[in-house]
């Protein structure tokens, strides 16, 4: 009897076995969990998106609205300006000098006495009425009606959240009210009563203060990238700078404020709240974080492009902006918007100097007063009162676009430069 | 052979990469009116030598050259000497095809135009036509001069880059594997190309290919270790080697 077993050749693998066949539906269901879990993911976050964006376009499309009273008007006899004043730059102090605010104001009382008469008025309920006299002198002349914004409480009211008197009056104003856009809002500054509140004012300080920045961060930043990348030696003082701007990129940006406050305001002592100040506190920030993009860029333009250019005999110079930058140039571009946005809705550095005044009139200058965009969205969501909650909320919507705008912007030349060079 | 005064001589060279030294003493001679081809294991320094001829070595951090080289009499490695002008004297080919990523017209121009060699539009345009037509690239590419030049073939772009090394007129072109990348076809043409330049210029080629150094060149130098091995007429290099080590090598015994 030969009890010793043949030497055991290898059997083809059975891939239908149990075991496989476990093995197999195993493997099938990691990759089924998995692609459910990044599924899950990107539903959750489009979710969170698209809950803040609806939030924000329900809350804010009203506060880009105004409520208005038909009002009628006789200014025979009340208001007396002659025609030749009103041609000139003085229309507005001849107007107001006339008693214009008070006939209005008293046309209110007489035309609705029970429902609260002037009060039922905007502050700016007047101008309206002094833009239309300046268009069209003879509505001094004749009994017309003229649409004029409410105040805050009918305006809320008629928005669905007022009072229980306000709505009482809404109620009983009837057709008389009128639901109009705010055109205000897109062309006036921050003022003390919501229906006059407008964005113009932050917006135009954001886009001086990002004009400030982007001059000065721009092409420091690219100047550096392009020094520490193709010039500068190896060495422990290079190694050493870089480590310092990685960690500035990192700095918390409250820091970039204080040194902003000591450097800008404490030592050169530039005009508190200016556009200038912020622009150049957040090119201090933003630096780093072009000099980080434009060193990755640079690095990322294959060495054997340089070699090609300086064995033709390209000098360093023709080296660096014949090819390397421009080949470097989308991604520099793409570092710069994604700093550049950064700063855009950038708040705290800009408390810190003084950029949370009380701004009623857009800056003209980059020295004048000034506030950005976030900071005002801030101021008012700190207001008590309730009409500036939609206002708010359209800041939002409006920075919001400005920062589309950017990265539609940032993707443009993105594409622009790339197909160029290919 | 030839009685005239070589185009480059170098003597006594030594290159170090840091410490490391990768040439050692290597002293030779480059004829004006030849094919010089560099042969020799991998590894062994013929790159690194090729490139001290057009200082193109200066780039690469810690490297650092001994030794005398001459262009024409002149001392290249000389304080007075002006790299950009050198390196438009002596041009180079790389390994891997390196066109700029701009048009086939744009790549050929760019040398002169640096250089300020056209006087017109008329006169850049003809350059760019005779560089290309040396290269044995003109008649594929003439009807689209404004294509990209990274949109070509390998073998294309290669010899692309030819054109782009003639277009500056340079003395001396130097090659470092010009063929490594390309098929026998695309191999061909530019052997081809190289004969038809011989001559014109003084032309360097790396190669890793016996035979191919047996057709081109009239003169070979084998590279071993750092070290000039041997250097002779191709014909005596090949048939009739003096070093054992030269003949293990090109029979292919080793490396
Ligand atoms: N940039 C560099 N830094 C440090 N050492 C280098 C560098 N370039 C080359 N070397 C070293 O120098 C020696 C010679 O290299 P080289 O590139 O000249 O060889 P080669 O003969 O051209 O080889 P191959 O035929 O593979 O191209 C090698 O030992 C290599 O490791
Ligand atoms: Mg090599």
């Amino acid at each position: 009897m030969n009890k010793r077993a043949a030497p055991v050749a290898r059997q083809p693998t059975d891939w239908q076995t149990p075991a496989m066949q476990r093995h197999v539906r195993r493997r099938y269901a990691a990759e089924r969990r998995f692609r459910l879990l990044g599924l899950a993911a990107v539903c959750a976050s489009a979710a969170f998106l698209f809950y803040l964006l609806a939030t924000m376009i329900a809350q804010g499309a009203s506060g880009f609205t105004e409520t208005r009273l038909a009002l009628p008007l006789d200014l025979r006899g009340h208001v007396t300006v002659t025609r030749a004043q009103l041609n000139g730059a003085a229309a507005d102090l001849a107007l107001a000098g006339a008693g214009l605010e008070n006939a209005v104001d008293a046309a209110a009382d007489r035309a609705f006495p029970a429902q609260g008469g002037e009060a039922l008025l905007s502050d700016g309920a007047w101008l309206r009425v002094r833009d239309a006299i300046k268009r069209h002198p003879r509505l001094l002349a004749t009994p017309v009606t003229i649409p004029v914004p409410v105040a805050t409480d009918i305006d809320m009211a008629y928005k669905g959240i007022g009072t229980p008197e306000s709505e009482a009056a809404v109620a009983a104003l009837g057709t008389h009210l009128s639901r109009g856009l705010n055109v205000s809002f897109f062309t006036g500054a921050d003022a003390t009563d919501p229906t006059r509140a407008g964005i113009w004012g932050a917006l135009k300080g954001s886009l001086l203060t990002m004009l400030v920045t982007l001059a000065l961060a721009f092409p420091i930043g690219v100047l550096s990238a392009l020094y520490l990348e193709e010039y500068a030696p190896r060495n422990r003082w290079t190694d050493l700078i870089e480590v310092s701007i990685n960690n500035l990129a990192a700095v918390p940006s409250i820091i970039f404020g204080l040194l902003g406050l000591a450097v800008f305001l404490g030592t050169f002592h530039m005009p508190r709240s200016g556009a200038i100040v912020g622009g150049l506190t957040l090119a201090l920030m933003t630096m780093p974080v072009i000099v980080i993009a434009g060193r990755n860029a640079i690095t990322a333009v294959p060495p054997s492009i340089r070699d090609a250019a300086r064995a033709l005999g390209a000098s360093p110079i023709q080296v660096v902006f014949h090819h390397v930058l421009p080949l470097a140039l989308p991604g520099i571009l793409t570092g710069t918007i994604i700093g550049m946005a950064r700063a855009l809705g950038e708040t705290a550095p800009l408390l810190m100097i003084g950029m949370r005044a009380f701004i009623a009139a857009p800056p003209g200058r980059l020295t004048d007063p000034a506030t950005v965009l976030p900071v005002q969205i801030f101021l008012w969501s700190d207001d008590v009162q309730t009409g500036f909650v939609e206002k708010t909320s359209a800041a939002i919507i409006v920075l919001l676009v400005v920062l589309l705008a950017m990265n539609g912007l940032a993707i443009y030349l993105r594409n622009r430069f790339e197909t160029r060079w290919k | 052979m030839s009685n005239a005064a070589p185009k480059m001589t170098a003597s006594g060279v030594n290159v170090f990469y840091g410490r490391k030294q990768a040439i050692r003493d290597v002293s030779i001679d480059v004829r004006r009116e030849d094919v010089t081809a560099f042969i020799g294991p991998s590894g062994c320094g013929k790159s690194t030598f090729l490139r001290t001829l057009n200082r193109m070595n200066d780039t690469i951090p810690g490297a650092r050259v001994e030794g005398d080289i001459r262009l024409d009499g002149e001392d290249i490695y000389a304080k007075a000497m002006d790299v950009v002008q050198l390196r438009a004297r002596v041009g180079m080919v790389f390994q891997k095809p390196n066109p700029f990523p701009k048009s086939i017209f744009e790549n050929v121009a760019y040398g002169p135009r640096i250089h300020g060699l056209a006087r017109s539009k008329a006169d850049l345009a003809q350059i760019v036509e005779r560089s290309l037509t040396r290269a044995g690239l003109w008649a594929e590419v003439k009807d689209r001069l404004s294509d990209s030049g990274t949109a070509l073939s390998g073998g294309q772009q290669q010899r692309l880059c030819i054109a782009r090394a003639i277009a500056v007129d340079p003395e001396v072109i130097l090659m470092d594997e010009p063929c490594s990348a390309l098929d026998p076809i695309a191999t061909a043409k530019i052997e081809e190309l190289i004969h038809e330049l011989r001559g014109r210029y003084a032309i360097v080629i790396v190669t890793h290919n016996m035979q191919q150094a047996a057709r081109v060149s009239q003169r070979t130098a084998f590279f071993h270790l750092g070290q000039l091995v041997e250097y002779g007429d191709t014909s005596d290099i090949f048939t009739n080697p003096r070093q054992d080590r030269t003949k293990d090598y090109i029979t292919g015994r080793y490396g």
